[in-house]
């Protein structure tokens, strides 16, 4: 393990590697939540990344709790802009990297925010133009630093204190928007969706994405245990179900064509991860509504299953980690 | 005016407790100003939150500096330097923790009344949110406010069965501390 | 009736009482809690209300345009980053004449990144053309919240009404909130006479050449003078039905013949009030400005009229000109005979903290003729630098 003393010339990746074959990008004593799964994300994103990148990051969590001057948790270069940009900052910072001749990969990070919402425009023009650019979604389904309001990445009927249930509503009235679709209609070379309960598939993902020249996307599942209301020790396992459910699918289009996909052998009802989490409580109420409302999940969820293909009648051979079950411990239960 | 610093950590209610013993004061027919210092606070990270009452309407704003009176919700944050700064002379301490209050006192070198809040609510409400017995310790200790208007303030914010715990939490921490032992004529200083 | 209540939670009942049909939200500390609460009343069947929760505050922005321009009465609120982002459709919604009101929760700008309370994002936006009025405590932005509907609709300006994030915004305390039944006799149900109707078709935003554009921003500069009439009255008249006044333009505290002033705006007023306290019987009064667009400049010089020093005290700066209110005050009073002198500093910049002691500070430093023209006040040079110092 390098300490921070010695020097290491960054051309020399693969000794690097043999040193320290996991890159520390995100250093620990930052401020995030026990069991934030954005942290997990970006950590598991830059180790993969290694050293020789640059980061354009949205307002956020991940940037509040990384940068509190004078300190920074980054171990990479690092720009925060303001919220809406990070995708035409790294554009910028693209261009300029280009026109220098340097090799350094770019990366983009956002929350579904920054990414969805507010930063919308600057991810499609990043990627129509073709940049150079690996943009990252931190996908945990609400603007979570400013206290847990909705975006439109928050699932059909969740909880948020701007989609809050009452008399008059269950939760989110709209459905979470498929930006992965969006994203294929960009024909990229390469886009997926990945989860931070699935660590391998998520660097093998970073990798691949960070191997080709071109524009990439990856969408991140990552659960915020505040804003969804749960115990932050659960955040892999809440992680696993939304992908278990059919939920969140996990996939991988080259030039907005669907090519590969994680199986799911026996997809789990959506009403396992629903119960796991507050804001998804007022479903599990008496009111005729909320039974409405736990169909229509379910229906969303069989409709990626069926959508993506994901049904699969044996477990799957390919699957070496048995990613769909616990190893130590057995099943999730 | 009286003006209280309530120290806790983000997820203890920390500014719940504030705007609670201010809406109590409010309910007595007394004026009241509550606030935190406004931290980008994530669970566990320490967080401050400030309380005037007075009988005549507030006006300035700033942080208090010059408390008669802390309350502590979380004993570890006394490791935090500068926690108690400020305290005026013949000012006390109101700190959740399992350790006497002679202890206390003697380690603080500041008048302190210990009280086991944590276990109190996780006993009674099942939630390690200190500050309702917190409160109504503090009711106690200064006579500032009948329990009541304690009551009424959570009525606000809590009904049904956590309502009725909470109420139960405040009778419980009501008698756990001697009455009237910070009892003076506090509202004629000023800071 | 009298509550204990957040500023925020004031704030969003009181505009569910002014019945907007059309509400846009957008998240951004420390404004949030405002949408979050008229959210949790629309959830509950109290407040009949379509509240668009948009991508971004652009979007914002040129939603309630786009509803008012409709024909419905529409509301946002925002702060520093969304307000900039707004900017180019304030100034659009301005120029357009249209309506509506927007709570600006005051916070300092990135970069460097900060969420705490200062004045530089509604100061950025003061020549968009919208009418400022700034508020000094929570009941201060429930009333002036009320008053600015009414004044909108009468002036067919846009008006942004300024509550310190944080310090005002979240801070519990009593307010008086209005009864519906006062707030219905105050304002009217929305009228608006240029809106998009396939009866009588008309055309908005159209391009303007330079034979016309002089006559029209002419007219909104005169429009925006007139406002202070408009602004006077709507204080007048809900002071009227509610018992409280909240300032009208300026207002003015202390000593009748001062030869000291001391102005400012937002929530060190409260601060700055209870430490005038000690200088009871001297010759030093209190002017808080509230309204800031339109300037009230007659209003400010008939109050400095034998003033011999005048302290402006503002939250915002404009780097390499110094002190924005400072500069405006300063031109206002150049057409006096004899104008005070001016002393301008910056203080709580980015949240810092305003202590009791800061008037004593800063009538202290100006007891000596000032090496500045402005400076920021509680600026701790030792944290710097040599060279940045």
């Amino acid at each position: 393990m390098t300490t921070p003393s010695e020097t290491i010339e960054i051309k020399d990746i693969e000794r690097l590697r043999a040193i320290e074959p996991r890159f520390r990008g995100l250093e620990s004593g930052h401020r995030a939540c026990q069991g934030c799964g954005e942290a997990l994300g970006a950590r598991l994103v830059l180790q993969a990344a290694g050293p020789d990148v640059v980061v354009a990051n949205a307002t956020g969590c991940l940037e509040v709790f990384s940068t509190p001057w004078p300190q920074s948790a980054w171990r990479v270069p690092w720009i925060h802009s303001v919220f809406e940009n990070a995708a035409a900052v790294a554009s910028g910072i693209e261009a300029a990297l280009k026109a220098q001749g340097r090799q350094s990969k770019v990366l983009a990070f956002g929350g579904d925010g920054g990414t969805f919402d507010i930063g919308f425009q600057a991810v499609s023009g990043m990627l129509e133009r073709n940049h150079n650019v690996l943009y990252v979604c931190f996908d945990n389904e609400a603007y979570m630093n400013t206290g847990i309001q909705r975006s439109s990445s928050t699932p059909h009927a969740a909880r948020t204190t701007t989609s809050p249930p009452g008399k008059a509503r269950m939760g989110k009235r709209h459905l979470k928007k498929d930006l992965v679709s969006i994203i294929a209609a960009h024909h990229v070379p390469y886009a997926a969706s990945t989860s931070v309960a699935y660590p391998a598939d998520l660097r093998k993902k970073v990798r691949r994405a960070i191997d080709i020249e071109g524009p990439t996307f990856l969408l991140v599942h990552c659960p915020c245990p505040l804003g969804w209301g749960h115990d932050g020790a659960l955040t892999i396992e809440i992680a696993r179900l939304a992908v278990q459910t059919g939920l969140f699918p996990i996939i991988e289009l080259e030039r907005g064509e669907v090519t590969e996909v994680m199986p799911l052998h026996k997809p789990r009802p959506v009403v396992d991860y629903l119960k796991t989490q507050g804001r998804f409580r007022h479903l599990f109420s008496d009111d005729p509504r909320a039974l409405e409302e736990r169909e229509h999940l379910q229906a969303l969820a069989d409709h990626n299953i069926s959508t993506y293909g994901l049904a699969i009648d044996h477990a799957d051979p390919l699957d070496s980690e048995e990613a769909d079950t616990v190893r130590r411990g057995g099943l999730v239960s | 005016m009286i003006e209280i610093r309530i120290h806790g950590r983000g997820g203890q209610g920390n500014v719940v407790a504030a705007y609670l013993l201010a809406i109590a004061a409010s309910d007595s027919g007394l004026q009241c100003q509550a606030f935190p210092a406004f931290g980008a606070e994530r669970r566990g990270a320490p967080v401050v939150a400030f309380v005037r009452i007075a009988e005549v309407p507030i006006s300035r704003r700033n942080q208090v500096l010059h408390p008669a009176y802390l309350i502590i919700q979380d004993q570890t944050l006394l490791h935090e330097p500068g926690l108690t700064d400020g305290l005026l002379p013949g000012g006390a301490i109101l700190l959740n923790s399992t350790r006497s209050s002679d202890e206390m006192s003697k380690q603080l070198g500041k008048p302190t009344v210990t009280l086991p809040a944590t276990a109190m609510a996780l006993e009674t409400v099942s939630k390690d949110v200190p500050n309702v017995p917190l409160l109504s310790a503090f009711l106690t200790l200064t006579g500032l406010l009948p329990h009541k208007s304690l009551v009424h303030a959570l009525e606000q914010r809590f009904k049904g069965e956590v309502l009725e715990k909470n109420k139960q939490l405040v009778e419980l921490a009501a008698d756990r501390v001697p009455a009237g032992l910070w009892k003076e004529d506090r509202l004629a200083a000023s800071a | 009736m009298q509550q204990a209540l957040e500023g925020s939670q004031a704030i969003a009942k009181t505009v569910a009482q002014c019945r907007p049909q059309v509400v846009a939200a957008y998240p951004i500390t420390p404004q949030t809690h405002i949408v979050e609460n008229i959210s949790k009343l629309i959830a509950d069947g109290v407040l009949d209300c379509e509240m668009v929760s948009v991508e971004s505050e652009f979007s914002a922005a040129s939603v309630v345009l786009g509803a008012v321009a409709a024909g419905s009465r529409s509301y946002t609120a925002t702060s520093s980053q969304g307000l900039l982002l707004m900017a180019e459709v304030l100034y659009n919604i301005a120029g357009m004449r249209l309506p509506m009101v927007l709570t600006c929760a005051n916070r300092a700008v990135s970069a460097p990144i900060s969420i705490w309370n200062d004045h530089q994002d509604s100061m950025a936006v003061r020549d968009a053309g919208w009418i400022q009025l700034y508020c000094s405590s929570n009941q201060e932005a429930v009333d002036t919240t009320v008053q600015a509907f009414r004044i909108s609709e009468r002036t067919e300006l846009p008006v942004m009404v300024c509550v310190d994030g944080f310090t005002l915004t979240h801070t519990l305390e009593i307010i008086d909130l209005p009864e519906q039944k006062q707030v219905d006799a105050f304002l009217p149900s929305f009228h608006f006479s240029r809106t998009l109707d396939p009866q009588q078709p008309i055309t908005l935003g159209t391009l303007v050449t330079p034979d016309y554009f002089t006559e029209i921003r002419h007219a909104h500069h005169r429009a925006m003078l007139k406002a202070a009439d408009e602004i006077v009255a709507a204080d007048k008249d809900w002071q009227a039905i509610s018992g409280r006044a909240s300032g009208g333009l300026i207002r003015e505290e202390g000593a009748k013949h001062a030869d000291t002033a001391i102005l400012a705006i937002g929530s060190v007023l409260g601060t700055l009030r209870e430490a005038m306290a000690q200088y009871e019987g001297e010759k030093i009064k209190l002017l808080t400005l509230r309204c800031f667009r339109p300037f009230p400049e007659d209003e400010l010089r008939r109050m400095c009229k034998g003033v011999k020093k005048l302290i402006v005290l503002e939250r915002a700066l404009s780097p390499g000109a110094g002190g924005i209110i400072g500069a405006e005050v300063r031109a206002a009073l150049s057409r006096m005979a004899q104008p005070p002198e001016v002393y301008n500093y910056a203080a709580g910049l980015g949240g810092r903290d305003m202590p009791l002691d800061l008037l004593e500070r800063i009538l202290k430093a100006s007891s000596k003729p000032a090496r500045d023209a402005f400076s920021i006040f509680d600026v701790q040079l030792q944290k710097l630098p040599a060279g940045e110092r």
